[in-house]
């Protein structure tokens, strides 16, 4: 523990080489498991088909009308772009990653992923699917990396409440909710504000959905995220361009600009 | 007479397997089962193996032994360097120490005796990484964990049990 806090940057090596070697028994038993999964949800959908094409219907129709918006929307903000002349942020290109681990237990909230920087996955880049967050990489290994859920103690991500932009960091509590912790002091939350990423350090994009602020009381503001990520199977490891959040060895090595 | 060399490796793969097998309970833990909450409250597996064969047979169990699996336990799980390692060899410690009040004694006391040093260890497990973060864990699905893992430990005994009968009889 103590080599651990003193030594962070050696014991990540180390840690993610032994995860880098466990991966492939990972990989392979996992996959089984996979199919095993995927057959047993294949049997519920057919099941469920009916109501679900109900439901899809009415989804359809309502999503038919945010699209109406979003395309005046698109518009207007295309125009009013070229009235500022905005500089847009740059696209994340992504890549995806099976879930090959998942062993936290009861204090740790971390994924193993089969891509590492073999495949180009660093330190600090976000790891999404169609929902929103799912968290950051911790450690790359040459062919796995270590995913931080956003509910570890460990995790911290910059956002802004969507509405009133005002920013915070999210924290992790090992719980199912996160915290919403380092607003400013004037700012007013309700329960159903959509929190996104606000690209504040730079490893992450802006505008990642987050979760949802569900309660709101005297100095806790508890988040429940949009993503549960325990029936996770693919992620998408979000290269952003940048070179993600500092690195130990850069500090050490003084080559950081 | 002298033991041939094939008995000899034979004899030494079968005192490898309660590592082994403690060893697959360690990766068989990590593996992803996508069931909703399933990996906060998945049970502590390599302990149940820890335990049985430092109480049934200590010899094959080394403190080496625990130390390689509680170091590959924190690499995996992606806990700070060191806690598993230190809970699990205090497992070891309070098995090898209860061993001759276990031996001749009914199962079901020595599962109520995993049950205390499993109910230890936990806690403790929560009261170091709780230094260690410098807040208090929220601990709800340790006590899940810790009721799962105490009632798998029959199972998995028995299993062991099997094992021991079948491959590790004293010659």
């Amino acid at each position: 523990m103590l080599v651990g806090k003193m030594e962070p940057a050696a014991f990540e090596r180390a840690r993610a080489h032994v995860t880098d070697a466990v991966a492939p028994i990972l990989d392979a038993v996992s996959r089984p498991l996979d199919v095993l999964q995927d057959t047993i949800g294949e049997g519920k959908t057919l099941l469920a088909l009916r109501e679900e094409n109900t439901r899809l219907r009415e989804e359809r129709d309502r999503l038919l009308q945010w699209q109406t918006i979003a395309r005046k929307l698109e518009t207007e903000n295309i125009a009013l772009r070229e009235l500022l002349q905005f500089v847009p942020a740059s696209d994340a290109s992504s890549i995806s990653a099976r879930v090959i681990g998942d062993a936290g237990g009861a204090f740790a909230r971390t994924m193993i992923l089969n891509a590492g920087s073999r495949e180009g996955v660093r330190k600090g880049q976000a790891v999404i699917n169609g929902s929103g967050l799912i968290g950051r990489i911790q450690e790359v290994g040459r062919r796995s990396s270590r995913l931080l859920l956003l509910a570890d103690l460990n995790s911290r991500i910059p956002v802004v409440i969507e509405l009133s932009r005002a920013r915070g960091v999210v924290a992790g509590t090992n719980g199912d909710t996160l915290s919403l912790v380092h607003l400013p002091p004037d700012v007013l939350t309700e329960p159903g504000d959509r929190i996104v990423t606000s690209g504040h350090g730079g490893a992450l994009p802006p505008g990642i959905p987050v979760g949802v602020v569900a309660t709101v009381s005297d100095n806790v503001i508890s988040v429940v995220p949009f993503v549960d990520p325990s029936r996770l199977e693919l992620v998408r490891v979000l290269d952003y361009g940048l070179d993600g959040i500092i690195d130990f060895n850069d500090i050490r090595s003084g080559s950081l600009n | 007479m002298k033991p041939s060399l094939w008995h000899r490796l034979d004899k030494l793969a079968r005192d490898l397997t309660p590592f082994a097998l403690t060893f697959a309970l360690l990766i068989f833990n990590a593996i992803p089962f996508h069931l909703p909450g399933f990996a906060q409250v998945i049970p502590l597996l390599p302990m149940i193996g820890i335990y049985f064969w430092c109480v049934y047979r200590p010899d094959l169990m080394p403190s080496v032994a625990v130390f390689a699996i509680g170091l590959l336990h924190d690499f995996l799980s992606g806990l700070p360097l060191g806690v598993s390692t230190l809970v699990f060899l205090l497992v070891q410690g309070a098995a090898l120490a209860q061993r001759n009040f276990f031996s001749g004694k009914s199962f079901v006391i020595v599962w109520i005796g995993f049950m205390i040093v499993a109910g230890g260890a936990l806690g403790l497990e929560w009261l170091l990484l709780s230094l260690v973060s410098g807040q208090l864990i929220e601990a709800r699905s340790a006590f899940y964990q810790y009721g799962l893992t105490a009632a798998l430990f029959p199972i998995l005994a028995w299993l062991f049990l099997r094992w021991r009968a079948m491959f590790l009889q004293v010659d």
